[in-house]
């Protein structure tokens, strides 16, 4: 009843609000479709200024954009996903993980390791949508799991900037449990006392919203995400009829007091920095 | 939903001719062919069920006349109170729980609920709770951890209802909590998946120091109609998804993530409900009898390395 994959070929073609990079100077925003200035866009975090619309960025370009530079020591990147059911669709398994590595440049769907963020000593955890949908299965799970023991072992806050489709298919029910793997690992973490920030991108939904997205301390969420439980398409077709306008965006569930707050990519590290500074119950260092 | 699944008729059949023979005004000279259509039977049943597709199994999960959560708390449970609500919002009847005795032990007793017919069904939303429902169920729950009370949950819901209220009122968010929540409860946590086990939202009651599942029931990250909804753009090859998802108890012991499975009378529960709830109260009684003697530190402990090692992946450098 409840799909959590947006996987078919058709959807990825479909899939809206992809940034279209046009040879040259201008590029049009899938949001407003206004032609805008490219290195505008680019200096504005990959934000239209028109509309302000935050474009679909990858999981090193938001890391780029977030950490002090140069300052993220990844960790357990050899982790690798196995075929556990030998599952083949029109697809293998197998080969869909390989061509997503070489879409992506990734080994899997998610990059986890320490960094800085205005200084301040932290876990960090970064989905890759591009990857199979940024889908969690076992490696994603166990790589989480490790951060957010990581982040007890050196008793420095956890975030995790979700954006995915839920649980990947492809590995069935071990899929499902690594939701109660990282929300159990994500329970000690809390017993520890140690702050978890949940940032949530476009789109976070199915069982990473189910599990690691929804139980941070604070929960962000850029402007306009899709972040739900079920997608959009199953909730309308249950319910046969069209969803209302903003339905599942950021907005929305601020309004329903889902989140704690929407914040602009711009605005994103400050806000992490002033976050950060809470939890260390010191002052942030000036901005270099 | 047919009374009678496809592979069930020419049991129901040389049943049903054996009973027409009993029955006869004759009984005496028809004796012969009643030992013959028996022995058929029996061999018939044994082929049918050895050698069940998941497909096949996952109809018997869903069997219309199968036990469902409270028809098991009748069976296994004595002066069983029902209590209702989540405090917050509403009471969600896709979720029941309640107080209740089970081999002279005070236990809080939950699951999902199904309808037995159209009108019980909308009632209980076909078994799909809403957020309501989880927030209930943690109640519950937390009730247990503080009077120091063990907790049954019975899983049987096709998932998570995907709905407006549903995302208004933070489906995700109750999901996500109960996963959480239950894996620090300090009290043992027995969860058996009895019928249909449907992704998050069964698992939002299922993070429990023992996982069990009746013979046929299923357990899936995603229904066979919706996986083959995403895989072939037709929900009518469920079967084929089926085989795919490895949803089966089988399946499922033999990846680690379940902890046992309790054995189903000849064709399904729904054939014998008394033998069905007799081999749970077996399994019931055996693993809480382990597990009572555990401090709860231990417990939790135990529960988390449990989840934690699920998974499978390779360590390259
Ligand atoms: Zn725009």
């Amino acid at each position: 009843m409840v799909a959590w994959f947006w996987k078919r070929d058709k959807d990825a073609k479909e899939r809206p609000r992809k940034v279209v990079i046009a040879e040259g100077l201008w590029i049009k925003c899938d949001s407003c479709k206004e032609i805008v200035y490219r290195a505008e866009v680019e200096r504005a975090g990959r934000v239209c200024p028109k509309c302000r619309y935050p474009f679909r960025i990858s999981a090193r370009e938001r890391l780029a954009l977030l950490i002090d530079e140069g300052s993220l020591e990844e960790r357990d990147a050899g982790l690798v996903s196995q075929d556990p059911l030998g599952f083949k669709d029109t697809k293998r398994y197998r080969d869909r993980l390989k061509s997503a590595k070489e879409k992506t440049g990734l080994e899997e769907a998610v990059i986890s390791g320490l960094a800085r963020i205005g200084a301040f000593p932290v876990v960090v955890c970064v989905f890759e949508f591009e990857f199979m949908g940024g889908s969690m299965a076992s490696v994603v799970g166990e790589k989480i799991a490790r951060a957010i023991e990581l982040a007890g072992v050196k008793r420095v806050p956890l975030i995790i900037l979700s954006a995915s489709g839920g649980a990947r298919m492809q590995e069935g029910i071990l899929s499902l449990m690594q939701m109660a793997k990282t929300a159990a690992a994500l329970q000690r973490l809390g017993e520890e006392r140690l702050p978890y920030i949940s940032i949530l991108t476009d789109p976070t939904t199915g069982g990473v919203t189910a599990s690691v997205a929804m139980l941070g301390d604070v929960i962000l969420a850029e402007p306009r995400a899709l972040i739900g439980f079920a997608g959009p398409r199953v909730i309308s077709e249950t319910i046969r009829q069209p969803l209302p306008e903003g339905f599942q965006r950021s907005e929305f569930l601020l309004e329903h007091g889902q989140l704690d707050l929407v914040v602009e990519r711009r605005d994103l590290k400050e806000t992490l920095r002033r976050l950060l500074a809470f939890f260390a119950d010191r002052p942030p260092l000036p901005v270099p | 939903m047919p009374e009678a699944l496809e592979f069930e008729k020419p049991l129901l059949e040389l049943e049903n001719r054996i009973a027409e023979l009993r029955a006869s005004s004759d009984p005496l000279a028809a004796r012969d062919e009643i030992a013959s259509l028996e022995e058929r039977l029996r061999r018939l049943q044994q082929r049918t069920y050895a050698s069940l597709t998941p497909w096949q199994r996952t109809q018997l999960a869903r069997h219309p006349k199968r036990p469902h959560t409270l028809d098991l708390f009748r069976l296994l449970l004595e002066d069983f109170v029902e209590l209702h609500g989540d405090r917050l919002y509403g009471d969600d009847k896709a979720i029941v729980g309640g107080l209740g005795r089970f081999e002279g032990q005070s236990v809080v007793a939950i699951g999902h609920q199904k309808g037995r017919d159209t009108r019980e069904n909308l009632a209980r939303n076909f078994g799909m709770p809403h957020p309501e429902g989880y927030r209930k169920a943690l109640r519950l729950m937390k009730l247990a951890e503080k009077f120091a009370k063990p907790v049954f949950t019975f899983i049987d819901t096709p998932g998570a209802y995907p709905g407006l209220g549903a995302e208004e009122r933070g489906q995700a968010e109750a999901i996500a909590r109960n996963l959480r929540e239950m894996a620090g409860l300090r009290t043992p946590v027995v969860a058996v998946v009895t019928g249909e086990g449907g992704s998050g939202g069964a698992l939002a009651i299922g993070v429990a120091d023992r996982v069990l599942m009746l013979e046929y029931a299923i357990y899936s990250v995603i229904s066979p109609e919706g996986c083959a909804a995403i895989l072939w753009g037709d929900a009518a090859k469920a079967p084929e998804a089926a085989e795919l998802l490895r949803l089966t108890a089988p399946d499922l012991q033999g990846l680690g993530v379940i902890d046992g499975i309790v054995p189903e009378p000849v064709g399904g529960a729904h054939r014998n409900w008394e033998e069905t709830a007799a081999a749970l109260r077996q399994a019931l009684r055996d693993h809480l009898w382990e597990l009572k003697g555990k401090t709860s530190d231990q417990l939790v402990q135990d529960r988390y390395e449990k989840f934690r090692k699920i998974g499978v992946f390779e360590e390259t450098t």
